[in-house]
């Protein structure tokens, strides 16, 4: 009993994700992630041009529009993954509460802790479904012995709605779980670095109807605690999860807005076409 | 008519043969309906058709008559009046027909035996009637096989599926002379092997520790054929001192390659490495024993190791390591490149660093492709003869100081085999024995690391 008590007290101070908590650090209205004349290059080839943006904490946030018009891209550029890639360059500025995250001083690594990712294809290291987890808080060192990377394990499962299917089974390697709790997987092993913006790209495109709904459920669930932004091929996605919704065309922000008057009075008309299915 | 011209003659003629066969198809080609020719196959086709028929059952059949006819022209020989004189039976007798023989196909001039010059003349006559027989049976066959494929050819002949079935069979054929020669040298080892137990003892030989081939005594018991100093030379040379060499540098640069190396170094450094892989092993021997050995040797003198010996395992090893880092590079390489990148990608996501990364999650990730690289490896290794024969020494020591000359199943199969020798004695059926257990060891280590790469690329595709 002493033990639970105890585990339940380094749960609060490990997971600062109590909506109470990350309210206090970024009131609503205060934009957790703001983006200014962003320009993005491969080579010669303009893939993003000009897009500002504010990604709020209390909302989901999706970006949407046709193939290769940079919405990944763009999602890229948060967490700088794009710096993996040799030849893309970017110019503009992008902060995360007011720091700006290309700032010779930003420690990439320390960012990317702030921001999660989780990707279009389900990407489970090929080790146990616990070792997953407890990859980021290792390489963080965000927990001192096991009891409380134990800990953090079991509630970053809970908060991915994964635990109760794989308590049973955490030794089983994670590449053996089906592909939807795989992803969720990939979403637990986000949350136990306790980020504060989850940078989700695609993250349905890879699986059935039922496990796509699962995910849509967890995303609603843990809006309020992250900063979440989806990119999504899916119209009827976005407009199930996201409050506010971000239309790319070409490289180009179209138009940014609260989710149901993109959907249902957009101001642009490459918006309503869009939407409409007139491209796509 | 030598065999060599009519097996020219069979080939013009199956030429000749074509000719005909594409002229008859030619001529039966014309436009059906619409412009669908009503021949099912090209004229090339049929022209192929007769040309392998002419020559095929000729030349099968001038192989067959080479081996059979020469008992006939012996035969026919001894059925001569001349055989009358000859000595019944016994060594001289066929001394004599062979020398007769010889001079009759023109391969020897003088006869030391009279006798054998009354028999070159029955044996020149056999010769030349089995050999016309021969001649005149084959061509026949040419026209006749030719013709008959002649007349075969009709609009509706399939003589492309025929074709194509004819190159599949001589595909397969050419496939099948590798695993044939394998299976042979293979059988041959056994063979050897089987003779050198009968006078060795299996026990013996690859328990005892006393490896001295040279102190043969009789053909019973002998001792001096004990086998572990050579396997323990093999293992220390090969798979210890070499892989401690070429295991972290061959990881270490396939991950600096793979991870680091900007595209220009790597698209240099990669050729280079692979330019390692070319160098003959010979040139690396003389590397060895030439540079590194009396260099390990003065230092090994100046740390105060006074018994360390001009050839020794470390000088044989480390240029061997050197020589496999290509090895193990180049499957490290594939290994790691071969995970998935999106497995990078979310390592790095989760805000671990480069190192990190390769640490934790690429190379445990490629770390099945990486052992059946260094299995491969270690085989190559183990097999390698140059190195070892010109660095390691002959001394067989079951030592383990490094310094020391150790030898190997590939220096003393070397050994036994070069200069004069008698092939039943235990001293030279004992290298057989030593290549079966080399042979063995490596197909063991090359089936278990293609079974591990295997099994390891059925995950991620």
């Amino acid at each position: 009993m002493n033990d639970d008590k105890k585990m339940q007290e380094s749960s609060e101070s490990i997971n600062m994700t109590d909506p109470a908590t990350t309210g206090a650090t970024s009131e609503s209205g205060t934009p957790k992630m703001t983006a200014r004349n962003v320009n993005v290059f491969y080579g010669d080839k303009q893939a993003i041009n000009d897009v500002s943006i504010d990604v709020n904490m209390d909302s989901v946030t999706a970006f949407i529009g046709p193939s290769g018009c940079g919405k990944s891209t763009f999602l890229r550029c948060m967490n700088r993954m794009n710096d993996t890639i040799p030849i893309a360059r970017i110019t503009g500025d992008i902060r995360l509460e007011g720091d700006d995250i290309y700032a010779p001083q930003m420690d990439v690594v320390q960012l990317r802790a702030r921001v999660g990712m989780v990707f279009q294809k389900p990407n489970p290291f090929p080790k146990s479904i616990y070792d997953n987890i407890a990859y980021g808080p290792r390489i963080h060192g965000l927990a001192t012995g096991k009891e409380e990377l134990d800990h953090i394990v079991e509630s970053s499962l809970q908060r991915a709605g994964l635990w109760s299917e794989v308590k049973d089974r955490l030794q089983d390697s994670g590449t053996a779980l089906s592909g939807g709790q795989q992803q969720r997987l990939c979403i637990a092993r986000a949350i136990a670095v306790d980020p504060e913006v989850i940078l989700m790209d695609e993250p349905c495109s890879a699986l059935d109807p039922i496990a796509t709904a699962k995910i849509e459920e967890l995303i609603h669930e843990l809006r309020g605690q992250y900063a979440i932004v989806i990119v999504t091929h899916n119209m009827q996605q976005a407009a199930r999860v996201s409050q506010k919704t971000a239309f790319f065309h070409l490289g180009t922000l179209v138009e940014y807005g609260e989710t149901t008057d993109i959907f249902t009075n957009p101001r642009e008309e490459k918006t309503r076409d869009y939407i409409t299915g007139r491209y796509g | 008519m030598t065999s060599t011209t009519l097996l020219f003659l069979v080939i013009g003629l199956g030429l000749v043969a074509w000719f005909f066969g594409r002229l008859k198809a030619a001529g039966l080609h014309t436009r059906g309906k619409g412009s669908r020719s009503v021949l099912h196959s090209l004229p090339n086709y049929h022209g192929w058709y007769v040309a392998l028929w002419a020559i095929v059952p000729a030349t099968i059949f001038m192989m067959v008559w080479s081996f059979v006819s020469p008992s006939l022209i012996t035969d026919a020989a001894l059925n001569s009046p001349a055989a009358a004189q000859l000595p019944q039976g016994g060594f001289a007798r066929g001394a004599i027909l062979s020398e007769a023989r010889a001079i009759a196909y023109g391969h020897q001039v003088n006869a030391f035996n009279p006798l054998s010059q009354s028999m070159v003349t029955p044996y020149r006559e056999a010769i030349s009637y089995y050999q016309m027989i021969g001649a005149v049976a084959a061509l026949l066959m040419v026209f006749a096989c030719g013709v008959y494929a002649w007349l075969r050819i009709k609009p509706d002949l399939r003589a492309r599926t025929k074709i194509e079935r004819v190159t599949m069979m001589v595909l397969l054929l050419a496939s099948l002379i590798a695993i044939v020669t394998t299976v042979g040298i293979f059988l041959s080892l056994v063979f050897e092997t089987a003779r050198f137990f009968s006078m060795v003892s299996p026990i013996d030989f690859l328990f005892g520790t006393e490896w001295n081939p040279k102190a043969v005594a009789g053909p019973r018991g002998e001792t001096g054929f004990g086998a572990i100093p050579l396997f323990w030379g093999t293992v220390f040379i090969g798979a210890i001192i070499a892989m401690i060499v070429a295991i972290p540098l061959g990881l270490m640069s396939a991950i600096y390659l793979t991870q680091y190396a900007p595209a220009k170094f790597r698209s240099w450094m990669k050729p280079i490495l692979e330019v390692l892989a070319g160098v003959p092993t010979v040139v690396y021997g003389y590397f060895a024993a030439l540079t590194v050995a009396p260099a390990l040797r003065d230092f090994a003198v100046s740390i105060g190791i006074t018994s360390a010996s001009s050839e020794s395992a470390l000088a044989a090893g480390v240029v061997m390591g050197i020589m496999i880092i290509p090895f193990v590079s180049s499957m490290a390489d594939d290994s790691i490149a071969a995970v998935p990148s999106s497995m990078r990608d979310g390592s790095l996501a989760m805000g671990a660093t480069h190192s990190e990364t390769i640490k934790k999650v690429l190379i445990p990730a490629a770390l099945p492709g990486v052992v059946g690289g260094v299995l491969l490896a270690v085989s190559r290794a183990i097999g390698e003869t140059m190195i070892v024969v010109m660095a390691a020494g002959l001394a067989a020591n079951m030592t383990a100081n490094p310094f020391s000359s150790v030898t190997t199943v590939t220096t003393q199969i070397v050994q036994l085999l070069t200069g004069d020798q008698e092939f039943d004695s235990p001293k030279t059926l004992a290298a057989f024995a030593l290549g079966l257990v080399l042979f063995i060891v490596t197909l063991l280590l090359n089936l278990i690391a293609l079974r591990v790469v295997k099994k390891y690329r059925e995950a991620y595709e």
